[in-house]
């Protein structure tokens, strides 16, 4: 049923990217009747082929394309090629995502004027405001299943969420519960129930998840509106002598190019590949890119300040049975400067396997101390700190000065560097987590470093005004009207969220944006 | 390829012992390394068979699990054999690289070094060059993604098959 359309087709939305934001997008313009096209780097896995293995998984799914990192953080160190863990397939990063959903507090909005000014911070209010989001965020929370909204029950507890709740208990925290998952608690939406397999990060091989690969991507192919073409690479967004985007040139799998003719492009690539793209774009009319006009394209790499605390109990835990995420923590999220840094950040549960916590539990790390640990595994809680970063202008996607990729094009070299105030959390939320778990008993824990990013924002990021941006309250660019970003680039800043819920319900405004428009004539 | 061999028979109990060499340390027959008690073997045919058991010790010491046995600790750094017999660069980088642990050890070798504290201490003044960096960085894959291995470490692997942990203990914690 899906649609086949013609490379000459230029009546056609080409959507770039398959995951949270161009899968969402693609499924919502295809439910009222637009052609799409969605062009997808990786291959098509469906959740039954899904691998139960860390490692292999990895080789499955992950984005293993060329890439380099610099700056202070210390992955640059330890993990040089793998500045982030994202996904190379149709679903993008949702087919390994955990689930986490949840709404940026009303602050998160507007963090210049509640923050104020803080140096070395490039903070800039959103040119929206939660109350506008609010009735897409309840849309996307049904659409995913979210548990916890729309009478959906919350997933049971499982051992890690015991203990973090134990631990809640004895510090005194209020809110602390098994979270807001887009995880079916109970059959929904010809989706079963989660199994507490355990191997959510590896894709859920039961669908209980909410992933676009097995949702939004079969409803919207089932009107025959939609196409997706996987192992179609863009490596440049072309454009007419007005100015006005008209086709994408795309490689296939055999390497071969092709030329998909557009009406509107919809770049959704995830916050390395999009403003890579934007700037391989660059032509006469162009130079600096593509959209580029603010000088911002790559700029304000956000990417959460996270963080994890392992920690060793006398007796089992077996951590890594059930449900990776369903555990959470919100009261350090609020802003409360006497913390000594502003914006705040949530404790959720986590979970790594044994070959996955060899190479984070300390990357690097060797000798009896790092051995023992390991020795420990199946006494291990473990939890990870998400928070809002600081957006700076410095830490940025950049093409890389030499170094070029399979079809030519530069490869993303990708800089990031902790803010003051990212270090001030990190630090908060590591002695708080050691705390919380040594007062349940923990004999021994660990302030594990960031993991290459799992959450990547702001490169392409959302503004009122033309100069301090790339992107309108519509995720349409401001220099280019049939140009969108519909992934997490657009963030103006990170909010202590998991960001996914936000990006979904951010590309369902946007369908009815683009969708009002092409009827108005305007794009 | 590299392949590990159990119970190698070849050489007698009574060789052995007129080597001098039964007791914990690995045995070079040839061009083999085998186990003390000859519980497995391995041949090499890229790096010399003494670069392989001070290898195998190496790892070890990076990653020391006394409850695990060498075999596993050979499986996992086989790989260098393998790619030392294609890459005759990682033939000079490994085999330099042990020379030098050797130098540094003194009159007996790494391998003659008795404390681990001792092995340890060289280690720590090495860790920062390519040598080391490749071992361990490979090790600590090759090592801990044995599935022979999760058992020991509690963890259980793949469970789907299995239906999952929703009726397999997903919340059976009982001491809180
Ligand atoms: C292990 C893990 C756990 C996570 N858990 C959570 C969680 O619990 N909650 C949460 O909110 N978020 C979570 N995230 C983050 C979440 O997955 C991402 O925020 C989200 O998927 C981003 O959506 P996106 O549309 O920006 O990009 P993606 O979902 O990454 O999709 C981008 C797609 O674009 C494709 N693409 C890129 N470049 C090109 C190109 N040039 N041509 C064609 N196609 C291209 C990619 O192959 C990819 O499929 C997690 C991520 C990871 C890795
Ligand atoms: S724990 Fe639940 S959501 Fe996670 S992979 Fe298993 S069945 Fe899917």
């Amino acid at each position: 049923m899906a649609a086949p359309y013609d490379l000459n087709d230029d009546s056609v939305v080409v959507i770039i990217g398959s995951g949270a934001g161009g899968g969402t997008l693609g499924n919502e313009l295809a439910q009222k009747g637009i052609d799409v096209v969605v062009l997808e780097s990786g291959a098509r896995h469906e959740h039954e082929d899904f691998i139960n293995d860390e490692w292999d998984s990895f080789a499955q799914l992950a984005w293993l394309d060329h890439r380099t990192t610099g700056g202070g953080w210390r992955v640059a160190k330890d993990f040089p090629n793998l500045p982030a863990w994202i996904v190379k397939a149709v679903g993008g990063t949702t087919t390994h995502w955990a689930g986490a959903s949840l709404r940026f507090q009303e602050h998160e909005f507007r963090t210049l004027s509640h923050y104020g000014k803080i140096d070395g911070a490039n903070l800039l209010d959103w040119p929206i405001t939660l109350a506008e989001l609010e009735p897409y965020y309840a849309k996307a929370e049904d659409k995913m299943g979210v548990t916890r909204t729309n009478g959906i029950e919350g997933l049971p507890g499982n051992n890690n969420f015991k203990i973090l709740k134990a631990g809640a208990d004895k510090l005194g925290y209020k809110e602390c519960h098994t979270g807001n998952m887009a995880i079916n608690s109970a059959d929904r939406d010809d989706r079963m129930s989660c199994q507490q397999t355990g191997f959510c990060f590896q894709g859920c091989k039961w669908g209980a998840k909410w992933s676009t690969l097995y949702t939004e991507i079969p409803k919207g192919e089932a009107t025959g509106k939609l196409e997706v073409r996987p192992q179609s690479h863009v490596v440049k967004i072309e454009h007419d002598a007005s100015g006005k985007v008209n086709a994408v040139v795309y490689a296939d799998k055999d390497g071969k190019l092709h030329s998909q003719k557009a009406r509107i492009v919809a770049v959704a690539g995830n916050s390395i590949e999009s403003p890579r793209l934007l700037l391989n774009s660059a032509s006469a009319k162009f130079p600096d890119g593509l959209a580029n006009s603010s000088g911002q394209v790559g700029k304000n790499y956000m990417r959460h300040t996270t963080g994890s605390v392992y920690a060793v109990f006398e007796k089992p835990v077996h951590m890594y049975r059930g449900t990776t995420m369903a555990g959470i923590i919100r009261d350090e999220a609020k802003h409360d400067p006497s913390r000594g840094f502003v914006g705040g950040y949530e404790l959720e549960t986590l979970s790594l396997g044994v070959p996955f916590m060899a190479a984070f539990l300390d990357p690097g790390g060797w000798g009896r101390s790092f051995a023992s640990a390991m020795d420990s595994y199946a006494n291990m809680a473990g939890l990870w700190i998400v928070g809002e970063d600081m957006p700076q202008e410095q830490n940025a996607v950049k093409l890389h000065g030499e170094l070029k990729d399979q079809y030519g094009m530069p490869i993303p070299d990708v800089w990031f560097t902790d803010h003051a105030n990212d270090v001030a959390m990190r630090n908060h939320a590591y002695q708080q987590g050691q705390a919380l778990y040594e007062a349940v008993g923990a004999t021994r824990s660990f302030p594990t470093p960031p993991y290459p990013s799992t959450h990547n924002l702001g490169t392409n990021r959302m503004s009122e005004k033309a100069s301090d941006g790339v992107v309108n309250k519509w995720g349409q660019t401001h220099d280019i009207k049939n140009l969108f970003v519909s992934d997490g680039s657009q963030f103006t800043t990170g909010g202590a969220e998991n960001p996914t819920l936000t990006i979904v319900s951010l590309a369902i405004r946007q369908a009815d944006y683009i969708a009002k428009e092409m009827a108005a004539g305007s794009i | 390829m590299t392949t590990i061999y159990e119970q190698r028979p070849g050489i007698s109990r009574r060789e052995l012992l007129k080597r001098g060499t039964v007791g914990a340390a690995l045995i070079i027959a040839g061009n083999a390394v085998i186990s003390p008690d000859r519980a497995w073997g391995m041949e090499t045919t890229a790096l010399k068979p003494e670069t392989m058991a001070t290898l195998i010790k190496l790892a070890r010491d990076i990653y020391p699990h006394d409850a695990i046995s060498d075999r596993f600790y050979a499986i996992a750094v086989k790989g260098h054999e393998t790619k030392a017999g294609t890459d005759a660069a990682h033939k000079t980088l490994i085999e330099d690289g042990i020379a030098d642990l050797d130098k540094r050890a003194g009159a007996n070798g790494y391998r003659g070094l008795g404390w681990e504290d001792d092995r340890v201490a060289i280690l720590r003044d090495i860790e920062a060059t390519p040598f080391f960096q490749a071992v361990r960085g490979d090790l600590v894959v090759s090592f801990y993604n044995q599935k022979e291995l999760w058992p020991h470490f509690g963890y259980e692997g793949e469970s789907y098959s299995k239906g999952g942990y929703i009726a397999r203990g997903f919340d059976d914690i009982e001491w809180l």
